[in-house]
């Protein structure tokens, strides 16, 4: 077999690779300060709790949240978005969500929906926008919640989500918002936003290890929600029962250490780099791509046509071919990795009409380059031309 | 330096606990992470030592930002 190189643009997926100093990050813990963090007292305990604490601040200063306390350690948005659905509903309620949703929320709502829980799901349009006065007018005296996606993991679109957290704000209805694609690749305000609740993940944008993410819980929220786990935090032993402050309400069990150091790493790097100009480099390859796919015939793109209303993800089908049969030709002929099919959000599939077949996705990220993005044009224009 | 005057302060959990280590850090207050001592808490968790001049310095710095649970004066004979 020929040797070759990998071009990977599965970065929606997970980011890969990784910064040097996230790799760093994580074999430094294991070596010099893997102890249980903040349970034992001795100092390679306080090193490993001061490791998390060090990525609490940053992932507060992250997202403009004042008090670092307020954001919880999970193991991805999916975890986050499940403490939220599951503990803060209860029979009777009502949630408003969009049709662009992944399964992160779409699962467990349709779960709650078993317990006395009914789902309003607003419309999108064929691009997967979202108009925000649809929110409004969902509204009824039960809305307990809205929970939205702030960018489509299908289509890349941007949800209106300081439009929609304005809406929540007047209403008194807590707001979430699933940043598992948009966090380090937007800039995130939970305040300017009106978010209350922020579910983020740590190995896509914010170039951490797989297994890493948190919640941010706004002031007084942490009363309404039940936690997901139960257990040993560390803190006020003599009770067995579980503490009600933060964040330990929602930490129970030995983190991951090692993973979170890679995520403040992470988390730094994007800092470092500055998201605008991460997000300037990233537009300008999914622009290419968006030309470059507009003039192969048979190509179909969707989501927003202006590159401003996404984040750098592109999802297109080929007349006549499966995604699944455009992707591995891709990997087996071309070394390039992306990701055909429903992208765990059928949902979103079927408002923009590529259900059940779904799409070819890719998804860009810092390391990417111009180049890869012209070879990945030269492949699916090939493919396309020799079916 | 007299420790006559050592108090620990009280936190929550570990994590209030080095959320405080950096409000006193940043404000240049001598301060030391230490075990909750057990005569205190059969806790697991750390606590913060101040010697008794920076006390009330600490509490400032550390109000409205932190939740403190109480502040223990250290019993003179055991020294540390």
């Amino acid at each position: 077999m020929e040797t070759r190189e990998h071009i990977y643009l599965d970065n929606a997926a997970s980011s890969w690779p990784k910064p040097e100093s996230v790799i760093r990050a994580v074999e430094l813990t294991l070596r010099e300060a893997a102890a249980n963090p903040g349970r034992s007292g001795h100092s390679l305990s306080v090193e490993a709790a001061r490791i998390i604490s060090d990525a609490r601040s940053e992932a507060a200063a992250f997202f403009g949240v004042a008090d670092p306390l307020r954001i919880v350690f999970t193991k991805n948005a999916t975890e986050s978005l499940n403490i939220v659905i599951n503990g803060l509903l209860r029979p009777g309620d009502h949630v408003i969500t969009s049709r662009m949703e992944h399964n992160s929320v779409m699962r467990p709502l349709n779960a709650a929906r078993e317990r006395g829980i009914s789902i309003s799901s607003v419309r999108c349009s064929r691009t997967g926008e979202l108009d925000p006065d649809d929110v409004r007018k969902a509204v009824t005296k039960d809305t307990r919640l809205v929970v939205l996606t702030h960018a489509s993991n299908v289509t890349g679109t941007i949800m209106p989500v300081a439009e929609v957290g304005a809406i929540t704000r007047g209403e008194g209805i807590p707001f979430c918002v699933d940043a598992a694609q948009s966090a380090g690749c937007l800039p995130i305000d939970v305040d300017a936003m009106n978010i209350d609740l922020l579910a983020f993940t740590g190995h896509k944008a914010l170039y951490g290890p797989q297994g890493t993410g948190g919640l941010f819980i706004r002031g007084g929220l942490e009363a309404e929600i039940s936690p997901l786990v139960m257990g040993g935090t560390g803190s006020a032993s003599e009770h067995e029962e579980q503490p009600l402050f933060m964040p330990d309400k929602y930490e129970s069990g030995t983190p991951n250490t090692a993973g979170i150091a890679g995520l403040l790493e992470g988390g730094r790097f994007v800092s470092s780099q500055g998201i605008a100009s991460i997000r300037d480099h990233e537009m300008a390859l999914a622009s290419v791509l968006l030309e470059g796919l507009d003039g192969i015939p048979g190509v179909r793109v969707h989501g927003p046509a202006e590159p401003e209303k996404r984040i750098p993800v592109v999802s297109f089908t080929v007349d006549g071919m499966d995604a699944s049969e455009v992707a591995y030709r891709l990997d087996d002929g071309c070394g390039i990795m992306v990701r055909p099919g429903l992208h765990c959000a059928p949902s979103a599939h079927r408002t923009l009409g590529t259900f059940p077949g779904g799409t070819v996705r890719f998804g860009f990220g810092f390391f990417n380059t111009a180049e890869q993005v012209r070879t990945a044009l030269e492949a699916v224009s090939s493919i396309v031309n020799k079916p | 330096m007299n420790r006559a005057g050592r108090s620990v302060i009280l936190f929550e959990s570990v994590s209030s606990a080095l959320h405080a280590e950096k409000i006193l850090k940043a404000g240049g207050i001598a301060h030391k992470i230490i075990p909750v001592p057990k005569h205190i808490s059969s806790d697991c968790g750390v606590c913060i030592r101040v010697e008794g001049e920076y006390l009330e310095q600490a509490g400032r710095a550390l109000e409205g930002k932190v939740r403190v649970l109480g502040v223990r004066q250290l019993p003179e004979a055991k020294g540390r």
